[in-house]
């Protein structure tokens, strides 16, 4: 009796080791493929800047108006200061744009700009994209966001 | 031994589970989200309304109430409010296109939770809901009036009523009768001849009644439906009993809602309405005089004197954030339509922003076809649903109205 009992133990404990395998796998494999990049740091598309895009409140409100930060650094990791900005952005798999206007608003030093007026009136994949001129020249950076 | 038959018993009653789980309607996590995501019970409490220092004053309401109903607000005494309106069906008049004065080109907007609308009219020319108030007293096809006769009318009828409320009614006594810069091009002339500080006069005495009468809209809002109870008792793991039950075939168009026919992609909230502007494809209706929607009311909101950054507003400007960051322009606005609720639509045919549907059937069978927009593009793709499936959304959207 207590043999079958040590199999059902053994064939739990290979389980879970398995379990486990699969689970160091998925983790470190490249998600490129599961969806996309969700990284809310990022370099800009020529290198020139580093930048971060993050609600000012920390929580995304579906339907709300919404202001969110986006922090500039060079590649050096100095502040950019004095940068103007662009926003746009849409969902790419519905095909349309994003409903409201958002703006770069006011510049809270430390390479910090708010950027207000942002609105996610649906579930689904989110893509916004900056354009960034500052002294070190132009570059832009697109940030996709799923709710 | 003994566990060994615990074992196989536990078994057995796991696989007994799954088997009895087989006929009860099954959501995934992912659904069962979303479904919560729509039930009344999740609709926050209403916001104040800064911008309306009034908005939650009772006595503004009260007054706001009687001149909704009021036939005396319109130019021969015999339109108000509820003449499109209706409170017996749900603020609304199931006509195509509104008739007040005149034939209007629109089709009369039912009010429930109206005070939660970032955006008034089918294409969002205004942006508050006592600056949207005052479009109709003055618009020649709905109440046909002038802002100077509104003036006088409230001081001779309900002026105790008023100064209780909004302090000391300027004084009238030389503001024309009939004025108006909107009004008949003689009424525009009085108007314009009038001195700026008498204007104002007017204009303040105007901002006010729409203030009133956007207090008493407040306290429109949605009551629970069948779906409702449905969606409470998914969520809190009861077993639905009575008509909360949902048949198969409302199963089937609740999960097309929120899956294969991404009706809740624009139809979400507890209201089913993101409160913005989509192009869908509705074809025009032959007689009526162009409509472009959306994009023709950028210009429009931004010029209304009473919008949330001009001087009517109380408050300050922070409230104003849906106006300073709207979008003006792009393709996506042409002939764009604000996304109505879905609350009641099935007792209250017809549908869309000049009645071109009559049935939810049509309305279906519209998106699963999804022909392409007259101008602008349709943001809608074909579906092509089964009959089954087309049913089976009507079914639908009918448990969001018992
Ligand atoms: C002649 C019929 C008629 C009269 C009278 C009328 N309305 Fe309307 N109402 C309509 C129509 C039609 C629309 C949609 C018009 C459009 O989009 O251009 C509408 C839209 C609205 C909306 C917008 C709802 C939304 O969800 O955006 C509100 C609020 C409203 N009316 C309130 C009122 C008030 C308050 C009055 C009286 C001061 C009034 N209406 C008088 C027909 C009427
Ligand atoms: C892209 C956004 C979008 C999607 C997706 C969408 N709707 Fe709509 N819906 C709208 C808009 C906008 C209108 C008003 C259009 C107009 O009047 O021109 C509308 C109108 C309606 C109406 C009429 C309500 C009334 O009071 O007139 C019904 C019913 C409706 N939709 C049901 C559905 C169903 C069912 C689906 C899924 C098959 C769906 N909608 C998908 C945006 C959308």
């Amino acid at each position: 009796m207590a043999s079958i009992w040590r199999y059902i133990l053994a064939g739990l404990g290979l389980a879970a080791l398995l379990v486990g395998i699969v689970a160091v796998v998925y983790l470190t494999l490249p998600h490129s493929a599961s969806g996309p990049d969700l990284s809310r740091s990022k370099k800009t598309a020529n290198g020139l800047f580093v930048a971060s895009f993050e609600p000012e409140r920390g929580v995304i409100r579906q339907g709300e108006l919404q202001s969110w930060l986006l922090t500039l650094k060079t590649a050096a990791g100095a502040p950019v200061e004095g940068a103007a900005i662009t926003v746009s952005g849409g969902m790419p798999q519905h095909n349309h744009g994003l409903p409201t206007s958002p703006q770069a608003t006011d510049y809270l030093g430390e390479g910090r700009y708010r950027i207000d007026g942002v609105k996610f009136t649906m579930s689904g994949w989110w893509q916004l994209h900056f354009g960034i001129s500052a002294a070190a020249g132009s570059d832009s950076v697109v940030f996709n966001i799923v709710l | 031994m003994r566990r060994l038959t615990s074992v196989a018993c536990l078994l057995a009653l796991a696989a007994l589970a799954l088997l009895s789980g087989c006929g009860e309607p099954q959501f995934s996590d992912a659904e069962k989200k979303t479904i919560a995501s729509l039930a009344l019970n999740t609709l926050p409490s209403l916001k104040p309304d800064t911008t309306n220092q009034y908005a939650d004053v009772p006595a503004a309401a009260a007054l706001g109430s009687t001149l909704f109903f009021d036939a005396g607000m319109s130019r021969h005494g015999t339109v108000s409010c509820s003449t499109c309106h209706k409170i017996d069906r749900q603020f609304q008049d199931d006509l195509p296109q509104a008739v007040g004065v005149g034939h209007t080109n629109r089709r009369t907007m039912p009010l429930a939770g109206v005070a939660r609308n970032p955006w008034y009219f089918w294409d969002g020319r205004r942006d508050s809901l006592w600056a949207q108030a005052l479009t109709p007293l003055e618009n020649p096809l709905e109440q046909a009036g002038n802002r100077a006769a509104f003036a006088h009318y409230i001081k001779k009828r309900f002026g105790e009523r008023y100064e209780r409320i909004f302090g000391p009614l300027p004084d009238l006594s030389s503001v024309p009768a009939n004025a108006s810069p909107l009004g008949s091009d003689a009424e525009k002339a009085v108007w314009n001849a009038m001195p700026a500080s008498q204007q104002d006069d007017v204009n303040r005495v105007y901002a006010n009644i729409g203030k009133a009468i956007a207090a008493f809209e407040r306290s429109i809002e949605p009551g629970q439906t069948r779906f409702d109870r449905f969606a409470i008792d998914l969520a809190t793991g009861a077993k639905p009993e009575g008509d909360a039950a949902f048949s198969p075939e409302e199963v089937l168009g609740l999960k097309l809602f929120i899956g294969k026919a991404n009706c809740v992609t624009c139809h979400n909230g507890a209201r089913f309405t993101d409160n913005a502007f989509h192009n869908t494809g509705v074809p025009p209706v032959d007689g009526l005089p162009p409509d472009r929607g959306r994009v023709d009311a950028v210009a429009l909101v931004e010029a209304d004197p009473f919008n949330c950054l001009g001087k009517f507003r109380d408050g300050d400007e922070s409230a104003c954030r849906e106006l300073r960051f709207m979008v003006k322009d792009g393709p996506q606005i042409m002939r764009a339509y604000k996304t109505p609720s879905l609350r009641g639509a099935a007792d209250r045919p017809p549908y869309m922003h000049a009645g071109q549907f009559s049935t939810l059937d049509e309305v279906v069978a519209h998106y699963s076809k999804a022909p392409p927009s007259v101008e602008g593009v349709s943001e809608v793709h074909p579906l092509d649903l089964s009959d089954r499936e087309r049913a089976a959304l009507v079914a639908f959207l009918k448990t969001l109205s018992d």
